[in-house]
């Protein structure tokens, strides 16, 4: 038996919403590559509005680092490129042909296939940005050497979607996937799965990795987590880390030479009619799925969970790292005297509502910030949800004053803004937690480099 | 409920930027938030939110307060009538100690509220929540005879000085209302101590001294009965005599989960190991007298659930916490036995930690840094 790494701090948000676990094919006419999904990736275009692509076309790639290329999900052609304020380029959209050709990449069989060529291929066809790192969560850098990759084969967030099924049935590209990823390291690949959740053969019997079992509430399944308890990172020292969807599109790449990022995306949250999981490719247009399909008011699209996903709208895209769809109402609304009320039926972790009397109702719960912005008076509220040996609100002070040794000796290295998410969710003061951790990243990313 | 919303959402352009009243905006958003939770919606990063807000969090202070408070108020008004041997009923010593509490509380709220709106004018920032919860912890420290002005001038220093200067709510280092108390006991020494002030226009020749009062003369013959003093028929300031409601309160603070037990516990086990220390020496009288008396006493019970526990004052590490409060309970026993100026230490040994409590953060923040640098060290060598 694998060791278990019980994880006791943390909280299961529980949610009305689940996705059925069916499958329906989504037929998205357009589809897009969203530069600002990579944190810190600067595009250039290589494409304009009209030009025919295939999938695995380059559309862009980033100034700084000019070797990792993003390419079309599609074969079609580019509809539009939606450019935001100070013309920053928000979304590359392709408008697919529906036959989904790709540039041929050349098949290769993985054992016999040296690191150089595995990098090499995987940046022409754009399957590289996939694979991340530790320190600050950005696209991998190829020459780095990792001390070890992490593949997480579970998520804990609310609503989360299955990875045993996503992977159900796709043994074979699955495990080529991972036999690249043992090239990339001289160390260890693992692979972390639930300890009673975690079901699929595809999983529990891959070779090449190192299984290990975890247990416990959210955030169980997020990568710090893993390397927290498997290989902390001490300075210097880089993880990469890739999600089991891009894990089978590598291992396609390499089985049949074609760039494909056939995925699963689950359709979840309250305020979704048919909520099951969808067959698509990276990026796709949510038009469609969610079109006649949603409950009536005003609501939030969001591409990811609702603890760390982002906000889109009802004609957006998915990002490319999201395998989740998640709408809930919006709480753009007054109550009076809300702070004083008995609040039955309101989510809360503290016992100041009587949903602590009911641990197992499920909410429904809207987007309202339920109070206004304070100072930080509250302690000790983060570490109930916080599985890290850090110190949340001492780290968090230290990035807002951008003290850099402190925030180095209190561990930023270790964490992402995701690991703060449930701080933010339950923090009195109402702060941005989540994008303070991530500023402080940024901070330290420039001034390491 | 819906005129209401929209006669405040017609007055809202003239608060904002712009508009007529424009340097009031917090004073505005203070009220408006006060009525209504405002419809602010998350943007990025986490799209729900925990019901719970500041103003939740500190009403239910106030919640845990208020059976002292109420007992309080009666206790002021038992107090008076025994120091003439009368015994009316319940209601009329209510309404005796109403009287007399209710000019503290209007005032304790008066005074502080108005410097905090004015300072987050000032600061154009949003009026923070803390005070409402000093507001009513104030009157519950005082003696019911306390000249009012006295109490504003205290209540203007805890909030400007004790506050205000070291950047408002969630930045000062001492616990406000104990920063009241211990300006009151320093500036009018008369006000604050001997036998006149614990009991409200008591008969002269009636002895006022609270049991801390008596022991400290060593007068341990006619000390009340540890009955009276856990239930609180004793005389003291307003809110800190029955240890019984206190311990209610603190049941309710606890289940909710608003204030620290690691606080509460170690204060009360660190009392009671410095009471111990001293029974085995024994020396005097007041040595000997039994640690866990010294629990039911004073304000000892008081301040380890309700001013230890600040959160923005205390230990911030949980590991903190533990030392934080062990060393208040013994230090506010040190100094009730030891030190012939004061007859409560429990003010004192609070304040004190208030200033030590970032040291011992310090210190168990650094053994982390420390540990992850080993760690770091370890594996460079590997």
């Amino acid at each position: 038996m694998p060791p278990v790494y019980s994880i006791r701090k943390g909280l299961d948000i529980r949610l009305i919403g689940d996705a059925e676990k069916t499958v329906a094919d989504l037929k998205s006419r357009l589809f897009a590559i969203k530069p600002t999904d990579f944190i810190g990736c600067f595009p250039k275009m290589l494409v304009k509005e009209g030009d025919k692509v295939k999938a695995g076309s380059p559309l862009f790639f980033d100034k700084y680092r000019e070797e990792i290329y993003f390419t079309s999900p599609v074969s079609g052609k580019i509809a539009d490129i939606h450019r935001g304020a100070k013309r920053k380029l928000l979304e590359v959209i392709i408008e697919s042909d529906g036959k989904y050709e790709s540039l041929d990449f050349g098949s290769a069989d993985p054992a016999k296939t040296e690191r150089e060529a595995i990098t090499e291929k995987l940046l022409k066809s754009g399957l590289w940005p996939a694979i991340r790192q530790r320190p600050y969560s950005v696209v991998a850098a190829p020459k780095d050497e990792p001390k070890a990759i992490f593949v997480p084969a579970f998520d804990t967030s609310p609503l989360a979607p299955d990875y045993d099924l996503m992977v159900h049935g796709h043994g074979e590209e699955f495990q080529a996937g991972l036999d690249i990823l043992a090239k990339l390291t001289k160390g260890k690949v693992y692979l972390n799965v639930h300890n009673d959740n975690t079901m699929s053969k595809v999983f529990l019997n891959a070779r090449n990795v190192e299984i290990n079992s975890f247990s416990g509430p959210h955030p169980s399944g997020n990568v710090s987590v893993h390397i927290s308890r498997l290989s902390p990172i001490n300075k210097g020292e880089i993880v990469w880390y890739v999600y089991p969807q891009d894990i089978l599109a590598i291992g396609r790449l390499f089985l049949t030479g074609e760039h494909d990022t056939t995925r699963l995306v689950a359709l979840t949250g309250s305020e979704a009619k048919r909520r099951q999981y969808f067959k698509t490719r990276a990026g796709a247009s949510i038009s469609n799925m969610v079109k006649d399909n949603v409950e009536k008011g005003e609501l939030r699209y969001i591409s990811g969970n609702v603890l760390t996903g982002d906000k889109i709208n009802k004609n957006g895209f998915v990002g490319f790292y999201h395998s989740q769809v998640t709408v809930i109402p919006e709480g753009n609304y007054y109550e009076l005297f809300g702070w004083a009320l008995p609040g039955f039926g309101k989510f809360s972790i503290s016992r100041t509502y009587p949903s602590f009397l009911n641990p197992d109702k499920k909410y429904r719960v809207d987007t309202n910030l339920h109070g206004g912005q304070r100072a930080y008076v509250m302690t000790g509220m983060f570490e109930k949800v916080f599985p890290f040996d850090i110190y949340p609100l001492q780290l968090i002070k230290a990035i807002l004053v951008e003290d850099i040794d402190l925030m180095e000796n209190l561990g930023i290295y270790e964490i992402d803004a995701e690991d703060f998410a449930l701080c933010e969710v339950i923090d009195t003061s109402k702060t941005e937690i989540q994008e303070i951790v991530r500023n402080g990243l940024e901070l330290m990313r420039k001034e390491m480099s | 409920m819906k005129a209401l919303r929209k006669f405040l959402d017609k007055q809202k352009p003239h608060f904002q930027p712009g508009g007529k009243f424009e340097k009031l905006e917090s004073s505005f958003e203070a009220f408006e938030s006060f009525l209504f939770v405002p419809n602010k919606v998350t943007h990025n990063g986490a799209h729900i939110r925990d019901a719970i807000d500041m103003k939740r969090t500190m009403s239910f202070v106030i919640i845990g307060v208020i059976p002292t408070l109420m007992f309080g108020m009666w206790n002021v008004g038992y107090q008076h009538f025994l120091s003439f041997g009368q015994h009316p009923d319940i209601l009329t010593n209510f309404l005796y100690g109403l009287g007399k509490v209710l000019p503290i509380i209007i005032v304790s709220y008066g005074v502080g509220l108005g410097i905090e709106f004015l300072f987050a004018q000032i600061r154009h920032h949003e009026v923070n929540e803390g005070y409402l919860v000093t507001g009513i912890l104030i009157p519950l420290i005082v003696p019911p005879e306390i000249p009012l002005w006295e109490l504003a001038v205290a209540v203007a220093f805890a909030v400007i000085f004790g506050k205000e200067v070291f950047g408002g709510t969630g930045m000062n280092v001492f616990n406000p209302a104990l920063t009241a108390r211990a300006f009151l006991f320093f500036a009018y020494p008369g006000n604050m101590s001997g036998e006149k002030v614990w009991i409200a226009d008591k008969l002269d020749s009636f002895s006022g001294a609270t049991p801390l009062g008596q022991a400290l003369v060593g007068n341990f013959h006619n000390f009340p009965s540890p009955h009276d003093m856990f239930f609180g028929f004793i005389p003291g300031s307003v809110g800190e005599t029955s240890t019984f409601l206190i311990l209610i309160g603190a049941l309710f603070l606890l289940i909710t989960g608003i204030a620290s037990w690691r606080i509460m516990l170690s204060v009360f086990a660190g009392g009671l190991l410095m009471g111990l220390i001293f029974n085995l020496w024994g020396a005097n009288q007041y040595m000997q007298l039994p640690a866990w008396e010294h629990m039911i006493m004073g304000g000892f019970a008081f301040g380890a659930v309700f001013m230890a526990t600040d959160p923005v004052t205390s230990a911030q590490t949980t590991k903190g916490k533990y030392y934080y409060g062990f060393l208040i309970g013994m230090l506010a026993i040190l100094i009730r036995v030891f030190n012939p100026a004061y007859p409560e230490g429990m003010m004192l040994a609070i304040l004190l930690m208030n200033v030590f409590a970032p040291l011992i953060d310090h210190f168990v923040v650094k053994s982390n840094i420390k540990k992850r640098l080993k760690r770091a060290k370890v594996a460079l060598v590997e």
